[in-house]
């Protein structure tokens, strides 16, 4: 009996981490590599507003300083999780003299700081080092957010390659950096809508002079018809109205099925 | 009755969808036609001092090595670019300092460069004189003139400032203070500690860079790549000027768009937005380190209605080496009540939400420095409003369990049958 309920969990497992795999093909993938056909990028930004834009597997090589503060800018779409490899090949360890820390930041479209859930974001490179590798997976992009909350959103992100700790004598000699973005998405299992993905403006601004300068006519105000209506109580069209009908009509095959089963039996 | 909600639903399903699949710019286009970028001004500071004639470069001359350096880059720089050099110490041979240290001239002004005519007068020159840096640099700044691109100074010196003061880190602050937009980049040849410290300095006030070039070839690729981040730089206008107020009543009304402002230590720096209630607000700041700053660090960023009644708060804080602390937030109203929306009044007068910017740096730099520059970005778009609750269901699992609910109530139902039938047969 005992082995019986035993063999049955090991059953369960063994079905369970099958649809896992199946389910998460891309989950399980190692480190990003590069798409085929894209082109280096042999540029980085050093500034927000510099940032150079890359695309997910595009290989990055970038000729630098020691010091320099390294930015690039990638786009995100709703259910994606990005994942960034970095290497940074490292002056000569005779010209150096001490260990040096090195960071890698990402920033959101509003330039606030993101999480890394996996990946060594600040890695300690040896005085005696060659080189030194850092990565760090993002969380997965929700399709919405309460303004409120700082959870990944649609939009533009920022990446920012630094030194963060080393001897001051060991400023400004070059090294080389290697970077590749990574990303596997799923299907948005969120409900909500951001209208307009978090991608910062890079226009210079206009002071208002003027209360009355206003453009009233920016965006369209609230449709009138879109507050009422006898069938607001239902949710918008989306995906759930198909699974959930293609749910339904299962539902009655499987019924349908089980009621002629029941008949067959008694007829043989 | 179907209305005009669900039409724009199943007009929008198939875009939205398609915007999964399509990467969006990484920049937002603003919906205005490309400008042609200016082309970028650059001026090349370059010392000729007299430390400049020490052989210590794979056994060359300082000079040699710059001079064939800048002959490279000449050759290489992309058509368009408005190059100008200005040297230091160059022409003065007498032993009085204070004449030493006005020695400064621009051999090629900055113009679409002559090659032939900038390579004939790099090659003239010899190490001379003193190193008088910050007159060089203030003069570089003449050189660039103003305007709204962004202009580079990339200074090339072997030997620390023998003319303070001006201290050339001060001069260097100035000049950014200014807010012209003036970047100086270092490059230190051979440097020893002194000359790296001040260079860093220089390279952190104005949101530079500094290199070390410890042979030819470095040097010459380290200014290509500087003369290259010069033009990417151009695509980007810089951001607006702004002086934030005391308070927030009377304090400038922003627009969409980018702005830049400073801010001292401890200072607060108020702003005032125009948000209608169907709109959402973005902001975002940054505030550059632009000197030595005591170890920990952090900033604030906050929304407040016009009573001072906090919306959202956003913060970061930090320790250590960096360029720039950033933050930012996103605040909408809630969803307007449909009874006060069918006035149509409330939904097209803006309110005006006020942007606090306050900082927690601790410096040691004087007291009348200027304030900290920080770059502040203001976005409002239409609000995103919360999901209606899930009425419906989605995925396999409901699939799964839909079915096999189904398959149980028939197999039910046709046992019951079976039961009802044979009761009412034997009946």
């Amino acid at each position: 009996m005992l082995t019986r309920v035993r063999m049955h969990h090991r059953l369960a497992a063994a079905v369970f981490a099958a649809a896992c795999v199946a389910l998460m093909p891309a989950a399980a993938t190692a480190a990003p590599t590069p798409s085929p056909g894209s082109a280096t990028v042999n540029r980085a930004g050093t500034s927000f507003l510099t940032a150079t834009a890359v695309n997910v597997g595009q290989p990055i090589q970038v000729a630098a300083t020691t010091g320099d503060y390294l930015y690039w800018s990638f786009s995100a779409t709703a259910g994606q999780t990005t994942e960034i490899a970095l290497t940074v090949a490292l002056p000569p360890a005779a010209k150096r003299t001490g260990a040096s820390t090195w960071t890698v930041d990402v920033f959101d479209g509003l330039r606030r700081r993101q999480a890394c859930t996996a990946g060594v974001q600040t890695p300690v490179a040896a005085a005696t080092a060659t080189e030194v590798s850092l990565g760090c997976t993002l969380r997965r992009v929700r399709s919405w957010a309460e303004p409120w909350s700082g959870d990944p959103l649609p939009g533009t992100y920022y990446v920012r390659l630094s030194v963060t700790e080393l001897p001051e004598t060991d400023l400004g000699l070059p090294v080389q950096v290697d970077m590749l973005l990574g990303a596997h998405g799923d299907a948005v299992a969120d409900d909500g809508e951001l209208k307009a993905p978090l991608v910062p403006r890079v226009k210079p601004g206009e002071v208002i002079t003027a209360a009355g300068s206003v453009q009233p006519s920016a965006s369209p105000g609230p449709d009138p018809d879109e507050a009422t209506g006898a069938l607001d109580w239902l949710p918008d069209l989306s995906a759930r109205w198909i699974w959930t009908t293609v749910g339904g009509v299962l539902a009655a095959v499987a019924g349908v099925f089980g009621f002629s089963l029941t008949w067959r039996r008694r007829r043989s | 009755m179907i209305n005009n909600r669900w039409l724009r639903a199943i007009l929008i399903g198939p875009s939205v969808a398609l915007s999964v699949i399509v990467p969006t710019a990484a920049q937002a286009a603003d919906n205005e036609p490309v400008e042609t970028a200016p082309p970028p001004r650059v001026e090349l500071v370059l010392d000729v001092s007299g430390s400049m004639r020490a052989a210590d470069i794979d056994g060359r001359t300082r000079i040699s090595v710059a001079q064939q350096a800048f002959n490279e880059v000449v050759d290489a720089l992309p058509d368009g670019t408005e190059l100008g050099i200005r040297v230091l110490g160059a022409t003065y041979k007498g032993k009085d300092k204070a004449e030493g240290c006005k020695d400064t001239q621009q051999i090629v002004p900055v113009a679409p460069v002559d090659r032939a005519a900038a390579k004939n007068a790099i090659a003239k020159l010899r190490p001379t004189g003193f190193t008088p840096v910050g007159l060089a640099l203030r003069g570089a700044a003449e050189d660039l003139g103003t305007g709204e691109t962004a202009r580079r100074i990339i200074l090339i010196t072997d030997g620390e400032d023998t003319c303070a003061p001006p201290d050339p880190c001060d001069v260097a602050r100035e000049l950014a203070a200014k807010g012209t937009h003036l970047v100086v980049d270092t490059l230190g040849l051979a440097p020893d500690d002194k000359v790296r410290r001040q260079l860093v300095c220089i390279a952190a006030a104005t949101g530079g860079t500094y290199a070390s070039a410890e042979t030819p070839t470095q040097l010459t690729d380290r200014i290509k790549q500087l003369v290259d981040r010069a033009k990417d730089d151009t695509v980007v206008k810089p951001p607006a000027i702004v002086a934030g107020g005391k308070e927030c009543a009377g304090a400038p009304l922003l627009s969409p768009g980018v702005y830049t402002d400073r801010e001292k230590i401890s200072e607060h720096r108020w702003y005032r937005v125009p948000v209608r209630v169907d709109q959402e607000l973005r902001a975002s700041v940054s505030i550059a380190l632009d000197r030595p700053v005591n170890r920990d660090y952090g900033v604030l960023l906050r929304a407040t209605a016009a009573d001072g009644r906090e919306l959202v708060r956003g913060t970061d804080a930090g320790s250590g080496r960096t360029d720039v602390l950033s933050t930012g937030l996103r605040w909408s109203a809630l969803e307007p009540d449909v009874e006060s929306d069918q006035s149509a009044e409330g939904s097209t007068t803006p309110t005006e939400v006020c942007l606090v910017i306050s900082n927690s740096f601790a410096s040691s730099t004087a007291a009348d420095a200027p304030g900290m520059p920080f770059e502040l970005t203001i976005d409002v778009v239409a609000t995103s409003p919360a999901p209606d609750a899930p009425g419906l269901g989605s995925g396999w699992l409901l699939l799964l369990v839909l079915t096999v609910a189904g398959l149980i109530t028939g197999v039910l139902a046709g046992w019951g049958t079976r039961w009802w039938i044979a009761t009412w047969r034997t009946n």
